[in-house]
């Protein structure tokens, strides 16, 4: 076993551990906590897909958290409220069933990242980053005004949604659905990036010339990474959004974009488990520092830049050691 | 006689006030290596940028199959059996030489939208890839990362890579550079036996070879074809001598 799949095995062991050891000691804000580093790092292994192995540096992935996180809230929003969603051409109304939930934010982020990554592949580099962004700013400015789903107030939602079976308003109940998820789409990201298609689209972000000379158009299968990415993070979302029973336009801004980015810079860009390792360390830190400051993100901002400088890998790469090619 | 498999025809192309590729033809037969030669900067990559599609010609055109495939990308190129290998490697560096070569036999297969088995345990393509690496001499460096070969050895999986595809005709931009005598001698003695599978327009400075192989050489001076014929032709061709083979005539 390599030292990458020991220290990825402990991260996941520990995240586990950590809120059953909460839930012993009856300290459920620490499940919260929990429970928010693992949609956190849901939302990051969605990105590192495009990101890490795509090579697409997109500063709009918080246009796909923010359109789950809607999906949750306007179905929701409508079957607490007892109205339909839409009467014509036909009827839909709303829903507090989770699975149903996730089908919605699983299909309105994979259209939407179609339609924003068919565009904005078009560019490459800077362009591409400003591209991503603007297409966040546009989701973010269009859900302020949007009063019919709160505008700037956003949308509460009263009591957290169903899941046949479990009674997701128990935290640790809500965590192990929100780990269980975690861990099958880390399954599928090993799987993809082991894949025919992981191998073309990482040989693209090497060299697309070399893609191209062997009959493969690059575009399509950055287009597809960035479908399967946008999706999984907007999954993230609408998780998020239960976990808050709170939706509001601040999913869309562009600082979430930033933080999904630094979850996945600071565990490792293009490690399996470097968003996880990410999102752990964020969420301790701002629980840590956040406590002591409110200008706790000064602290974030050196350590990103330490990591920057010093240690590339993040931290995965600089614990486990350079990636070993695989066999 | 038999129909060129690739031809080039009046290609033009200037950058600016250079002109890159000045009214060049030339073409490829089937069973024979063209060599095309030339001094640094004489355009042979750009041509062959040209003829491979990442570049479009101003004016002339090219053909492959008896198919005008002047409009056409690369990628349209490649799929009909255009085998391609870059004087400055295109591969990936992170990657072995495995998943490489491995990368050519996918798109010889067309079917990468494959997102669940893991691709190094498809016995077809890993059958076609370690075949690939045999013929150039490298199998034994497949579990090797790429960035870690030397440059000769990458110029050999360029050309592995270009044989997963099983082209209907070879481009090969500079092949043997880096490789050393015997990698050479090696290399000549194999592209002597692929002529029989597809044509090769070959493009190399290491003369021996050059004249070992070729069927027919191409000299190309400043973006212009000043020459065409056999090797005796060339050898005895006065103007070629004077502006490259650096002799007073
Ligand atoms: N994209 C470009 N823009 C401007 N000039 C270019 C471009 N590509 C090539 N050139 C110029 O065109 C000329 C021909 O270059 P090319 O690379 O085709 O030469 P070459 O015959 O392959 O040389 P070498 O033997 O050194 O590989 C050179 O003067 C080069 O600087
Ligand atoms: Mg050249």
């Amino acid at each position: 076993m390599s030292r990458e799949t020991i220290f990825n095995a402990v991260l996941a062991l520990g995240l586990l551990l950590f809120p059953l050891w909460a839930y012993v000691a009856d300290e459920p804000f620490m499940i919260t906590l929990a429970t928010r580093v693992a949609i956190l790092a849901l939302a990051g292994v969605g990105l590192n897909i495009a990101l890490g192995l795509g090579g697409l540096v997109s500063l709009g992935h918080a246009a796909f958290f923010g359109i789950g996180g809607y999906a949750m809230g306007i179905l929701a929003h409508h079957a607490q409220s007892y109205t339909p969603l839409m009467e014509v051409p036909f009827l839909i109304e709303g829903t507090k069933s989770m699975p149903v939930i996730w089908l919605v934010a699983l299909a309105a982020s994979a259209l939407a990242a179609l339609v924003i990554g068919a565009l904005s592949l078009r560019t490459s580099g800077v362009y591409f980053i400003m591209i991503t962004l603007a297409f966040g700013q546009m989701l973010f400015y269009f859900a302020i005004s949007w009063p019919a789903y709160g505008g700037e107030d956003g949308l509460s939602i009263y009591v957290r949604n169903s899941f046949p079976g479990l009674n997701t308003l128990d935290p640790i109940q809500f965590f192990l659905i929100a780990y269980v998820i975690l861990a099958a789409a880390l399954m599928f990201a090993a799987m993809l990036a082991k894949s025919p298609f992981g191998l073309a689209l990482n040989a693209a972000r090497q060299t697309a010339e070399r893609v191209e000379t062997i009959g493969i158009t690059p575009y399509r299968l950055r287009l597809t990474a960035f479908v399967i990415s946008g999706a999984i993070t907007g999954l993230a979302g609408a998780l998020f959004a239960d976990l808050n029973r709170f939706v509001s336009p601040s999913m869309f801004s562009w600082q979430t974009s930033g933080e999904i980015m630094i979850f996945i810079i600071l565990g490792g860009v293009a490690r399996l488990f470097g968003p996880v390792a990410g999102a752990a360390l964020f969420i301790a830190l701002e629980h840590v520092l956040g406590g002591l400051s409110e200008f706790w993100h000064i602290y974030l901002g050196l350590l990103l830049l330490a990591v920057v400088l010093y240690a590339r890998g993040g931290i995965i790469g600089t614990l486990a050691g350079r990636e070993v090619a695989h066999d | 006689m038999t129909e060129p498999v690739l031809s080039v025809r009046n290609v033009s192309r200037k950058f600016g006030a250079l002109i890159a590729s000045n009214n060049v033809s030339l073409d490829l037969r089937p069973g024979e290596i063209h060599a095309l030669i030339g001094p640094n900067g004489a355009g042979k990559s750009t041509l062959i940028k040209q003829i491979a599609g990442g570049l479009r010609p101003d004016s002339g055109e090219v053909h492959f199959l008896g198919r005008d495939v002047t409009a056409l990308s690369t990628v349209q190129r490649a799929r009909m059996g255009l085998g391609r290998t870059f004087q400055i490697s295109a591969l990936a560096m992170e990657d072995t030489v495995l998943q490489n070569a491995m990368l050519g036999a996918l798109g010889a297969g067309r079917r990468p939208y494959r997102f669940f088995r893991p691709v190094l345990k498809d016995r077809d393509l890993r059958e076609v890839a370690e075949t690939a690496l045999d013929r150039v001499g490298l199998l034994d460096h497949a579990a090797i990362r790429t960035s870690d070969l030397s440059h000769g050895q990458r110029r050999q999986l360029e050309v592995a890579v270009a044989l997963t595809l099983k082209p209907r005709a070879f481009i090969m931009d500079e092949p043997m550079a880096g490789l050393g005598a015997s990698g050479s001698k090696r290399l000549t003695g194999f592209l002597d036996e692929l002529r029989h599978e597809a044509p090769i327009l070959l493009v190399e400075h290491d003369m021996d070879a050059v004249f070992a192989l070729a069927d027919r050489i191409s000299v190309l001076v400043y973006g212009e074809v000043i020459a065409t014929g056999t090797v005796e032709d060339i050898r005895n061709h006065a103007e070629v001598r004077r502006a490259y083979l650096g002799e007073d005539a």
